[in-house]
């Protein structure tokens, strides 16, 4: 039973950390129709950020002691400036020139960007190649309550609570603004949309710059969970990145709702497979799962299935 | 046209690698240190690895990003048959080659044959590999029958990386060891030869206590010896048979049956899938049949490929996950989809150009990348676009090309 209680709290934990960065694949994905590979490198700068920032402004703070609540918040906002700065440019500089260049050629851009962000992120004055603690910015063991043994932290809650704002915030941006509408038109067809009068340009920034803003807090709350953040290269990141992504297509990809609830639904087969199978195997059984999903039911859980017309 | 001049047409590419394979191995090798030898292999194995995804990406159209994973497959099952057969015919991991492949044996050179014990083993378990790998691609492009475009992709990465983490997980005890090495100067137990045994670590369920018992080799059978692949940290245990005269006669074989297939009607149906799925299948063509053709053919010489990377390197997991099979995508691109000759070229500098910004330290990559992007932004096309370096078209558009720039000086100076 504990177990039980265990595997379902980790599941919405780990599913929202994932639901973040997902939505940002599902949006680009939904506008211009690739998968953007370097969304994982924007959420590594968001958790290395967070670790770097964190260490130049609590450098004096007591070892073991907690930060004042608002530095928090304030590192939240920094990794989400610095990552929708980095992810407009990239847009700008490396996908806006390829626009109407085959598909293929635009997984590849996104691969070298990808590979651009990691290396230029060893570099010794950006992150370096050492992994960085991150500064107790909760105090990671300070229970809410316990229940057969499971405890609730304020950390949880924290992770939780976080991005379940976010969420909700791009949910009344997209279906409720006008910004939002314009997202929605694009993504439906982009050539009638720029004919309508949408400035499809803009939109696509904008939409970059949303999707990082997600990564961003998808990153901050991966340092605030693991306490310790790895350089920029390490393939733990693009394995985050991938199952993120997989959580994206599981939900129906291009659906922004969808992609919560296959982050959810990823994240529950990982560690109810971690808890009840095996638990060296988690990357098996999502991978496993995203087949049998495309295979079954090619749209995703909230996915439409396309049609192809002749 | 006579028949003769068919065939003779049709061997001619094979014996062309044959002599490059061997001129090659006996003559330019000599010149070459070990590392310089090392990166003419690999460089060789990329190019089968580029050239087998040509196939798939280039021809076909279909898009596949996991392509190591077949690699994967055809280096461990290659490795594992070598690894296997050596330790039960001979009992010991010594190389058993001839003047092609090299030996660990102290063997006169003068004495070794043109093909020796060892070979045939070698060759047997690529064939191995690549048929292991050639079954997986048939499971993997059965998918193409429901799939298309990104999301066969995501199949084929999601195929990709459930062969990483499964040989990642394999049994990590080093298999075989040779006892005096594990345990010096303990007699060795019963029954066990005093040079390989098995350790198995069984789980006593009286005193819920791991015990470690040893097999010799000489009694254990085959499925105890072959999945022993050592895990995260490498199998590298097999001998090490690949020699430049296999890597380059294999890759040579890739390259001139894929353009021979390329030529044929096999390789027409390919392509008019590629130019359009829908339209081809109203011409007749059976799509989903000649998809999963080209997924098999690709995987079989994607494990060959593999078969001669474990004879050569420690096949490790991190060789076959996702970065590898963006590096084979990135090298079918770079050199145009559908061209191999482009895909060989491109393979060639993909290999070769980390290695001379080595120099450049940390910075190295970032030049890559950004080369890589800007690459795409100013020549999408790729290298080649969709010709071929023996098509006469593009030397012919070359030629036209100097001499317009000639007779107008004052177009395009800087170029």
């Amino acid at each position: 039973m504990d177990q039980l209680l265990q595997a379902i709290k980790d599941s919405i934990t780990i599913g929202c950390l994932y639901a973040l960065i997902a939505l940002g694949y599902t949006m680009v994905y939904g506008i211009l129709k690739f998968i953007n590979f370097a969304h994982s490198d924007v959420v590594v700068i968001g958790a290395l950020s967070t670790a770097v920032l964190g260490e130049r402004m609590l450098h004096k703070l007591a070892p073991g002691a907690t930060a004042a609540w608002y530095y928090g918040p304030l590192l939240l906002l920094l990794a989400i400036l610095i990552c929708s700065t980095v992810a407009f440019t990239v847009e700008r500089l490396a996908y806006r020139p390829l626009r109407r260049a085959p598909r293929l050629n635009v997984l590849i851009t996104a691969i070298g960007v990808s590979l651009l962000l990691q290396n230029a992120g060893q570099l010794k004055f950006l992150f370096g190649t050492e992994p960085h603690p991150v500064p107790m910015l909760i105090d990671q063991t300070a229970t809410i309550f316990t229940v057969l043994g499971v405890k609730f932290r304020w950390l949880d809650l924290a992770i939780i609570g976080t991005a379940i704002i976010f969420m909700v915030a791009l949910d009344y941006l997209v279906f409720h603004t006008k910004i939002g509408r314009g997202m929605r038109a694009v993504s439906h067809d982009t050539r009638i949309a720029s004919l309508m009068g949408v400035p499809v340009d803009r939109i696509i920034s904008f939409t970059f710059i949303t999707g990082a803003a997600l990564a961003a807090a998808g990153g901050f709350l991966y340092a605030l969970r693991y306490q310790t953040v790895t350089q920029p290269a390490d393939t733990g990141w693009a394995l985050l990145g991938l199952k993120a992504f997989v959580a994206a297509v599981v939900g129906g990809i291009g659906n922004i709702r969808g992609a919560v609830l296959g982050a959810l639904a990823i994240a529950c087969v990982e560690n109810f497979g971690a808890a009840y199978l095996h638990p060296g195997y988690t990357d098996v059984y999502v991978f496993v799962i995203l087949i049998l999903v495309l295979l079954f039911r090619p749209g995703g859980i909230l996915g439409k299935a396309v049609v192809e017309k002749v | 046209m006579p028949t003769h001049v068919l065939v003779a047409r049709a061997a001619l590419p094979f014996l062309v690698s044959l002599l490059l394979a061997l001129l090659l191995h006996f003559g330019v090798a000599r010149f070459l240190d070990d590392y310089d030898r090392g990166l003419v292999m690999s460089v060789g194995i990329n190019i089968m690895l580029a050239v087998s995804l040509t196939m798939v990406n280039g021809f076909t159209g279909q898009f596949s990003i996991g392509h190591a994973g077949f690699l994967g497959v055809g280096g461990y099952v290659a490795g594992a048959v070598t690894y296997a057969t050596s330790l039960k015919l001979y009992g010991d991991l010594e190389t058993r080659g001839s003047m092609l492949s090299g030996t660990s044996l102290n063997v006169d050179p003068a004495t070794l044959s043109w093909f020796g014990q060892g070979d045939l083993l070698f060759v047997a378990s690529l064939l191995a590999g690549g048929c292991a790998a050639a079954l997986i691609g048939y499971v993997v492009g059965l998918p193409s029958l429901r799939l298309r475009g990104d999301y066969l992709a995501i199949v084929t990465l999601g195929f990709g990386e459930i062969v990483r983490v499964l040989i990642q997980r394999t049994d990590k005890t080093a298999a075989l060891q040779a006892w005096d090495r594990v345990h010096p100067g303990v007699p060795a137990p019963e029954g066990v030869s005093r040079v390989f045994a098995i350790e198995n670590s069984v789980l006593d369920p009286a005193t819920g206590l791991s015990q470690t018992t040893y097999t010799a080799v000489s009694d254990a059978n085959w499925f105890e010896i072959a999945p022993r692949v050592g895990g995260s940290l490498g199998f590298s245990a097999v001998p090490d048979y690949t020699s430049i005269f296999w890597v380059v006669l294999f890759a040579g074989v890739t390259i001139a049956v894929a353009s021979r297939i390329k030529r044929s009607t096999f390789g027409r149906a390919f392509l008019s899938i590629r130019e359009d799925e829908i339209a081809s299948e109203a011409m007749g063509v059976d799509t989903v049949r000649y998809k999963v053709r080209a997924f098999v053919i690709a995987a079989f010489f994607a494990g060959l490929a593999g078969g001669l990377f474990a004879h050569f390197k420690s096949m490790n997991p991190n060789e076959i996950g996702f970065a590898r099979s963006f590096d084979i995508v990135i090298m079918v691109v770079l050199g145009g989809l559908g061209s191999i000759s482009g895909a060989s070229i491109a393979a060639i500098i993909v290999t070769l150009l980390p290695e001379w910004l080595r120099g450049l330290d940390q910075y190295r990559m970032i030049i890559w990348a950004l080369a890589l992007i800007l690459m795409m932004i100013f020549r999408p096309q790729g290298l080649l676009g969709v010709r071929e370096i023996w098509d006469k078209a593009l030397w012919q558009g070359l030629v036209r090309f100097i001499k317009r720039e000639k007779s107008s000086p004052k177009a395009g100076g800087g170029a």
